[in-house]
């Protein structure tokens, strides 16, 4: 049976050149240019899917990217892992040698399918299943009936192994992009082109034409394939002109960013692609002005059972026979509501296929409504059934035949004994509906065309403008459309201000005149477009009794759904839409939205331009993911920042976290130790002999000028206008909301200079806060502000022996604690390498903070490591950094605090200089709200039990709300929470810190911490320190 | 992606390298304590315009000079009807396509007072 359905000539396929393929493990045979649809169709396999809900059978209905049903898995097997590609539409996957596809959601097999049991179980499975599902009962929910949806339900299996493809991103400028190379689209390029303009023509399919692929009209006294082939090749030969065919324009975004998907080598058999060459592209592309030709799509009727498989578009059969050569059976019915889709039927009569027609406009016995094609059908010998409605399309897993009555004038009823018709396929056609789809995008809204009942693109974006011509603007016929092209190109090329004059005035250009174009296109194109609108074809039982009306094939939506939702009172079509899954899918109701509206308004008596569309969103067909992410996945997704020691970190066992885009070592776990353990060696290391941190990542901000110092004192919320030269001071930097934003240190270099240490993930914001006022606020104030942050690195001895150490390595200054005191600091020259070394403490032990240039970082770590040997130096991460300023009870800004706390509440009254004229933040201080004793403050906490380490995040509660049991039925008011809290092995317990409704005065007061296990732990406020209470040792 | 002309680069570049930076023309009353009540301080603090309409906002060219300068931006359509420096009167009035205008006077009291608070 190899391609029995393939014509013997005719179509843009190359006979010459076979391919197979595979589906669902058969093989199949087809030609180059075909698609994977096309080529299941010459050899006879309409059966393609299963649906998403009742598993019904599901046959190929369209030719395009609007096809809901014929969805397939490409590239299936164990040997293709990391390509597999779930849900591809058959109807565009052109075939290659070796494609390997597969049916969805099927099981075990397409033809049997156990889960067809659902369509018998249809009552149970109304409109808004799933959420009158939720109101019975989350456990039965959660515990069965979501399992077994979620087995039934759903679509292709995404592959699960990491995509081997590689794709890249483009950054493209053009005057005037056209989208859809259809005959307008083409007009519309050629035109633009004259004018010398940049011209982009993005087209979706492997080739220009549109719907001249499959209509054989002449222009300009050519064939049509002459016409295209001969308009792209003068296109292709112009430098200002750039042709992207399989490319699809997937969004519109403000001021005409558009985004366009280029799909490289999808289609090339195996070993074709060039061994660098994307998979896709993923084009960001900015346009001045944008040509919308982007076509209509066939719309479906809706009658009893018009899901079968052989139920196809008109349009679909045309271009099948046309483009393919392909038959979609030996008897087909055309059964249609306009004269402009029998065009098809006459080819496939002409093709030798047996054609009856079904022409539900009213019965006129005269036949003067009749259109063109419709008469020319007659003269033909087909016979033509005028004023009959279709009572229910007849058969199992393929049409078999389609029953048919006599209507009543007005469309309403049966007015004649039924009859059916025997056929293999059915053509419909129940009008077109223009793409709309990126004219919405852009922005500008949709007007209703009640003579074709079509949404038609309104007035464009002004900001984000873009004109449609032809069918996507309800413009159908084929002269009028090459005209509304040009004229389009014409009106955008001129917005730009050049004028479009003959093609002789471009110098690179070879096209010979401007004309337009006449198509040889009659009556049977542009004249009879005559639509009899009937929305749901009349029957003679209601929709919810006999077989169904389908709506939404992809998400199995009825027209039954339909009625249901308005009777439970959904009105507006968003909610409709949600409650039924209407258009939800990934094809996004490029089939059924029209359709939907068109029932609705008979079922709410309003109009269809009352109920509205629902909103278009980009994409406007599924996207690969990988082409998005481009060459940005896993380690390029963000920046890491390492510090000039990172290797050492790395060699010697760091595992490491993240602070902002910074890679900073965590801790050094030995051989055995888990962080505990690790963590308590290494704070005893500092508190015993002496630790080691890279503070590299602190940011680091110069602030020079004359009033540098003036500036610190307006940002600061303590005084720094008499700090001499040589000290260092802690300041803590408020929002205007006299929130706390930042903390660090500053030190002061010169008269006019200052170093500013800002938290690691807080530098960027702060350096714009910073600039922020000096731009905006004080212009007056004389000071520049350089980032240093990575030209210095920061290696912090810390401990009773870094001095010791010290001494050993840098001997041109005096550092005993008398010549270089605590919060100062001096140049100095340590092994060789000059040096600034800061006497500033974040344990609350003897420290020094040594920088040296940056690319002097590693010689100075290594240095300080190999000499401390003997006083056994241990290298300290973040990790323990954290547990040894907290034994001081010193914040970390972002963690201890959350943006809602002040310096009051942090009990830090000591840094405000409430005398100061002014600071940010200070007036906020001053608010009543900021003094308020019930506010969250910050306070210790410490266990009862002095082994528990309270988890971070934990909740407090007063002592009689401590709940029974874990997850209390009624919550319980929370007093405040554990912010930091560790187990500290120098104060030989376990230490926290959190902050409490109103807490600076509950010192002393008992409350629980109510864990997820179901302890309560009782635990006891006091001061947020733990250790060396006097803050004596720092400055040993 | 709007595209957004920068006064200091004189370039039109896209939005990704800005930041928007909130209401312009919204100057820090200075020496703030004691010249505004509670109530219009916290009205400079917490309260913006949030105008549908024309805008008068400010934008920081993030990722190109770091300069924060004023645009004119239509906030239905996001037309960016003008760009101008820091300092400069805007070319374009505000108007506000519906809704109601939050008093926002910067009333200056002579003495603090904290009685208007809660309102």
């Amino acid at each position: 049976m190899s391609q029995k359905f393939r014509q013997s000539e005719g179509g843009r396929i190359d006979r010459g050149e076979p391919l197979s393929f595979t589906f669902d493990g058969q093989i199949f045979e087809g030609y180059r240019g075909d698609t994977v649809a096309s080529a299941l169709l010459a050899n006879g396999v309409h059966l393609v899917g299963r649906s998403f809900k009742y598993h019904r059978p599901r046959g190929i209905v369209s030719a395009g990217v609007e096809e809901p049903n014929a969805l397939i898995d490409c590239n299936v097997t164990e040997a293709e892992r990391g390509t597999r590609e779930a849900n591809n539409r058959a109807t565009v996957t052109e075939l290659r040698q070796g494609l390997t596809t597969r049916s969805v959601n099927a099981f075990p097999s397409l033809r049997f399918d156990l889960g067809a049991i659902n369509t018998l179980l249809a009552r149970f499975f109304p409109a808004g299943f799933y959420y009158k599902t939720f109101l019975v009962s989350t456990r039965l929910w959660h515990g069965l009936i979501e399992p077994i949806i979620r087995r039934a339900a759903g679509l292709g299996v995404s592959d699960e192994s990491p995509d081997i493809a590689r794709y890249d991103a483009h950054y493209l400028h053009a005057d005037v992009v056209i989208v859809g190379a259809g005959p307008t689209g083409l007009q519309a390029a050629r035109t633009a082109a004259q004018s010398g303009a940049r011209v982009i023509l993005v087209e979706q399919d492997s080739l220009c034409g549109g719907s001249l692929l499959r209509d054989p009209v002449t222009i300009d006294g050519k064939d049509a394939e002459s016409w295209i082939n001969d308009v792209t090749a003068d296109l292709a030969a112009m430098s200002n002109v750039r042709v992207m065919t399989r490319t699809t324009l997937s969004g519109i975004f403000d001021h005409n960013m558009l985004t366009a998907l280029e799909r490289v080598t999808d289609h090339l058999d195996p070993g074709q692609a060039g061994l660098h060459t994307p998979r896709m592209r993923w084009h960001r592309i900015r346009a001045r002005q944008v040509v919308l030709a982007t076509g209509a799509f066939e719309r479906p009727l809706v009658f009893r059972n018009n899901d079968l498989p052989g139920i196809m578009f008109a349009s679909a059969v045309e271009t099948y026979l046309q483009r393919y050569g392909v038959r979609a059976g030996d008897r087909g019915v055309f059964v249609v509501n306009n004269d402009m889709a029998l065009s098809a039927a006459i080819k496939a009569h002409h093709a030798g296929i047996e054609v009856s027609v079904v022409d539900v406009r009213e019965a006129d016995r005269s036949q003067r409504n009749e259109g063109p094609n419709a008469r020319s059908l007659r003269d033909l010998g087909v016979p033509v059934h005028t004023g009959h409605t279709v009572i229910a399309a007849h058969g199992a897993r393929r049409v078999s035949g389609v029953e048919i009555a006599p209507m009543t004038l007005d469309g309403g009823k049966i007015s004649g004994e039924s009859r059916v018709l025997a056929c293999d396929f059915l053509a419909t056609s129940g009008g077109y509906n223009p793409i709309v789809h990126l004219h919405c995008q852009s922005g500008a809204k949709l007007d209703f065309d009640p003579e074709t009942a079509c949404f038609v693109p309104g007035p464009p974006n002004p900001t984000t403008p873009s004109l449609s011509a032809g069918a996507c603007r309800g413009v159908f016929g084929l002269n009028q459309a090459l005209i509304d092209g040009a004229d389009a190109a014409t009106r955008a090329v001129s917005a730009l201000g050049a004028t479009v004059g003959p093609i002789d005035a471009v110098s690179d250009g070879p096209v010979g005149k401007g004309t337009m174009p006449v198509s040889s296109s009659d009556d049977a194109h542009d004249g009879d477009l005559r639509i009899r609108h009937l929305w749901l074809l009349p029957s003679d039982k209601p929709t919810s009794k006999g077989g169904k009306y389908w709506v939404d094939f992809q998400n199995d939506v009825t027209a039954a759904d339909l009625e249901l939702a308005v009777r439970e009172n959904f009105r507006s079509v968003e909610h409709i839409k949600r409650y039924t899954t209407l258009g939800m899918a990934t094809d996004q109701g490029k089939t059924s939205n029209i359709n939907a509206l068109g029932i609705l308004s008979d079922v709410l008596g309003v109009t269809i331009p009352e109920i509205g569309t629902t909103t278009f969103r980009p994409p406007y067909t599924p996207t690969t993911f990988g082409a998005i992410a481009g060459r940005e996945p896993g380690d390029f997704l963000d920046v890491a920042r390492v510090t000039p020691m990172h290797d050492w970190h790395e060699a010697n066992g760091a595992l490491f976290e993240d602070v902002g885009q910074w890679k900073r070592a965590w801790y050094y776990p030995r051989p055995g130790e888990d962080i505990h353990a690790a963590v308590d060696r290494e704070c005893r290391a500092v508190r015993e002999g002496v630790g080691l941190l890279d503070a590299s990542t602190l940011g680091k901000i110069v602030v020079k000028g004359p009033d540098a110092a003036t500036f610190l004192n307006r940002v600061y919320t303590n005084k720094w206008l008499k700090l001499p030269v040589g000290r260092c001071r802690y300041g803590l930097m408020l929002g205007e909301d006299g929130m706390i934003m930042d903390d660090g240190v500053s030190s002061r270099l010169g008269e006019d200079e200052f170093l500013m240490t800002t938290t690691t993930g807080g530098a960027a914001s702060v350096l714009t806060h910073l600039e922020d006022y000096l731009q905006t606020e004080w212009t007056d104030l004389k000071v520049y502000l350089t980032s240093v942050t990575e030209q210095w690195a920061v290696a912090s001895l810390n401990g009773p022996r870094a001095r010791d150490l010290l001494a050993e390595l840098c001997t041109d200054i005096d550092l005993s604690p008398e010549a270089f005191t605590f919060m100062s600091w001096q140049d100095a020259t340590v092994v060789g390498i000059k040096a600034r070394i800061f006497r500033i403490s974040f344990t609350g032990d003897l420290a020094f903070e040594i920088n040296v240039p940056a690319d002097q970082g590693m010689a100075l770590w290594s240095a300080l490591m190999t000499a401390g040997s003997k006083y056994g130096i241990t290298p300290y991460g973040t990790e323990a950094m954290h547990v040894l300023r907290a034994e001081k009870g010193f914040i970390i800004v972002g963690q201890d605090t959350d943006g809602s706390l002040n310096p009051y509440d942090m009990g830090m009254d000591w840094i405000v200089g409430a005398d100061k004229n002014d600071f940010i933040g200070k007036r906020s201080l001053s608010r009543k709200d900021m003094a308020d004793p019930l506010r969250k403050q910050f306070v210790g906490i410490l266990t009862e039990d002095p082994s528990v380490v309270l988890p971070e995040g934990a909740q407090l509660v007063s002592a009689e709300d401590a709940p029974a049991q874990a997850f209390p039925k009624s919550p319980v008011p929370m007093q405040g929470h554990v912010s930091s809290s560790y187990w500290s092995s120098a104060a030989g317990r376990s230490i926290a810190m959190g902050i409490v409704k109103g807490g600076l005065a509950r010192k002393g007061e008992r409350l629980i911490v109510p864990l997820e296990d179901g302890r309560n732990v009782p635990v006891t406020l006091g001061d947020p320190i733990f250790f060396d209470n006097q803050g004596e040792r720092q400055h040993g | 992606m709007l595209l957004i002309r920068c006064p200091y680069c004189e370039q039109d570049r896209p939005e990704v390298e800005f930041s928007y930076a909130h209401q312009a023309h919204k100057p820090r009353p200075e020496e703030a304590e004691g010249t505004l009540d509670d109530h219009n301080w916290a009205r400079w603090v917490y309260y913006r315009k949030n105008i549908k309409g024309v805008a008068h906002e400010r934008w920081y060219h993030a990722a190109g000079c770091r300069k924060f300068f004023n645009a004119v931006r239509d906030t239905v359509s996001s037309e960016v009807l003008a760009t101008y420096r820091s300092g400069e009167t805007p070319p374009i009035e505000e108007s506000r396509i519906e809704g109601e205008e939050i008093s926002f006077e910067y009333e200056r009291t002579t003495e603090p007072t904290s009685a208007e608070e809660g309102k």
